[in-house]
């Protein structure tokens, strides 16, 4: 496990667009180091024959049919949007692109 | 947007050797959404909809709502796997992709990242020489489509300088598989045609196994284009000195929209990497835009820590473990592979390289297809599609299949191979076909356009015609039978085309010498 400093708490901030002061940067390092190597405490008792696991409850291939339901208006859509044009949600320019 | 210094392409070629990678993405045509029941804007035969009118509290991402995996999205996609040759996973899972952009209101994706359904598999493209190529597939996995953002202010809906954005979040949500290749290397200067080619390769399969509308004008089917390049030199060198092989930093150009554009992208780009090496300079490793009005690609984002995604497994969905019986059944259905079948009907009809190229690039092998199953030959079918239904096709705009049946073009061409029919009689017969009139024997009763094979009415046409031109009849007699020609043309013009050149001939030459 790699080590939490304040460069990666700082960078994990920037991702996560939290604005984060150095004293709450230095305290949070703190935090999440204490709370990674808990966790890390795990990985004492399992042995590699435990498959990693990413849901506790035994349940796969929950599927739906593709059968169309009720859709949104445009009005409730754009009901929870502090700015729109009547039809498409108004953001402000970002300098970025499409994934 | 200042202009790239570019290479001449071939002196780039002689310098550098191109590594290539595709990552293409696939729009599925289900019904609804990957991971909701709207309707899917990317549905068999879906009109455009309204802004922000396919769309639930799951596409938006609202607090409390919860996706849930389409069925059909799942087979369609193991479905594709098999057909890229793929193994296909026994478990799956789904992951969020995080990234803060307003393309997807719920800042991240539902995506695939260390599982995909698919994995390992083998793509066979041909270019138009008849080359294969052997293109390795890395990976196949499920995701949704993001909206679509139209910049407002700024020039022509461009990012730079706009003002705004408008978001439309019809397609987020939408099923996609993205394809992803290994590097393509060995390639050389062929490298242009075989994107155009792999690209092609991929809608052939996505449209045989009817799974996706796979229209690239209307973004069903989108292609981001990796490139690099490596100086033979420092390959020479490495390969001597048993060192590993170098790698140059690659681009990534997107946007590229059609067949042509992936072929010309990738020309672009291995001329602008040339120029910047070859200057000493360094590439920069980002994303491009294709310009196809301009022809260029454009600096975009830098590859950088935003590249950050922090994938983890999506708590909301559960693992995919489709059963043995399911991808068995899958694997059974699939249709034969579209280069496969291109090769067995190439086989099948004796065409040259160049006669079959045309047929494929016209889209006419399922015409020709049928109308060699409903009876005539290769040959006849492959000049009456390509030929006069073409011409005929061209001339009003309209596709070839639109104007006749294969069924009744065989019959056409089982008309003229009888002899019933000259190839002049022949088209006045298939205008009648595409009028309306009926069959094609229909037609030929109705318009009265037989064959005179009766030999007493085109002997007393020869005679005649021989005697207007006893200059020809000489020569013939002296062993030239060239000169048959003019006779040949005056018979046939006599009975207004309906007679049997061969059949003319053969009287002509034996009248002479009577």
């Amino acid at each position: 496990m790699s080590e939490i400093t304040t460069d990666v708490v700082a960078h994990l901030a920037d991702l996560a667009r939290i604005a984060l002061t150095p004293e709450e940067i230095e305290t949070l390092a703190g935090e999440l180091g204490l709370i990674v190597q808990s966790v890390a405490k795990v990985s004492e008792v399992a042995t590699p024959d435990v498959p990693a696991t990413s849901h506790p409850i035994p349940l796969v291939n929950v599927f739906r049919a593709d059968v169309p339901g009720p859709t949104l208006t445009t009005e409730q859509a754009l009901a929870g949007a502090p700015e729109h044009d009547g039809s498409r949600f108004k953001v402000s320019a970002i300098l970025g692109e499409e994934q | 947007m200042a202009t790239a210094k570019i290479m001449d392409y071939d002196a780039a070629i002689e310098l550098f050797e191109p590594v290539l990678g595709f990552e293409v993405h696939v729009e599925l045509n289900t019904q609804t959404k990957m991971f909701s029941d709207a309707p899917n804007p990317a549905a068999r035969g879906n009109v455009p909809h309204e802004p922000n009118t396919t769309i639930t509290p799951v596409d938006l991402g609202l607090p409390g709502s919860l996706p849930v995996v389409n069925e059909q999205a799942i087979s369609y996609s193991i479905s594709l796997g098999l057909a890229l040759g793929c193994s296909i996973a026994p478990s799956s899972r789904f992951a969020r992709k995080n990234y803060f952009y307003p393309d997807l209101a719920k800042n991240y994706q539902i995506s695939q990242f260390d599982e995909p359904i698919a994995f390992e598999g083998m793509v066979e493209v041909e270019l138009a020489s008849g080359k294969t190529f052997q293109i390795e597939i890395e990976r196949a996995h499920m995701e949704e489509d993001a909206g679509k953002l139209t910049h407002i202010g700024g020039a022509t809906g461009r990012i730079q300088g706009a003002e705004y954005s408008l978001v439309d979040y019809n397609r987020a949500g939408v099923p996609l598989v993205e394809i992803v290749t290994k590097m393509i290397i060995g390639a050389e200067a062929d490298a242009p045609e075989l994107a155009k080619a792999y690209v092609s390769a991929i809608r052939d399969i996505v449209v045989s196994l009817g799974i996706s509308e796979a229209k690239m004008e209307r973004g069903n089917l989108r292609c981001d284009a990796n490139i690099s390049l490596r100086s033979r030199a420092d390959v020479a060198f490495a390969r001597a000195s048993g060192a590993p092989l170098p790698l140059g930093t690659r681009t990534e150009t997107k946007n590229v929209n059609s067949l042509r554009s992936a072929e010309r992208a990738i020309r672009y780009e291995i001329q602008r990497q040339a120029a910047i090496l070859y200057d000493g300079g360094t590439i920069i490793q980002e994303t491009r835009h294709w310009h196809e009005d301009t022809g260029v690609t454009s600096a975009g984002r830098p590859k950088s820590d935003a590249d950050d995604y922090r994938y983890f497994p999506e708590p909301d969905l559960l693992p995919v473990e489709p059963s043995l019986e399911l991808i068995e059944s899958l694997r059974a259905a699939l249709p034969e592979a579209p280069a496969v079948r291109r090769r067995r009907l190439k086989n099948a009809w004796g065409f040259s390289d160049l006669e079959f190229q045309d047929v494929v690039n016209a889209g006419l092998l399922v015409e020709i297809e049928e109308t060699v199953a409903a009876g005539a030959s290769p040959a006849q079918a492959r000049k009456w599609w390509t030929g006069e239904i073409a011409r005929l096709a061209n001339a009003s705009s309209v596709d070839p299949s639109s104007l006749v049946s294969p069924k009744y073009v065989a019959e056409l061409a089982l008309l003229v191979e009888l002899g019933s029919l000259t190839d002049r009689l022949a088209r006045q017969v298939l205008e009648g076909v595409i009028a309306g009139e009926g069959s094609p024997a229909e037609v030929v009763e109705s318009r009265g356009l037989a064959v005179v094979s009766d030999d007493t009415a085109l002997i007393a046409a020869i005679d005649e015609a021989l005697a207007s031109q006893p200059d020809v009849l000489e020569k013939i007699r002296e062993g030239k039978l060239q000169a048959a020609g003019a006779v040949i043309g005056a018979v046939m013009k006599a009975l207004g085309g309906s007679a049997d050149a061969a059949r003319v001939r053969e009287l002509v030459l034996e009248r002479a010498n009577a």
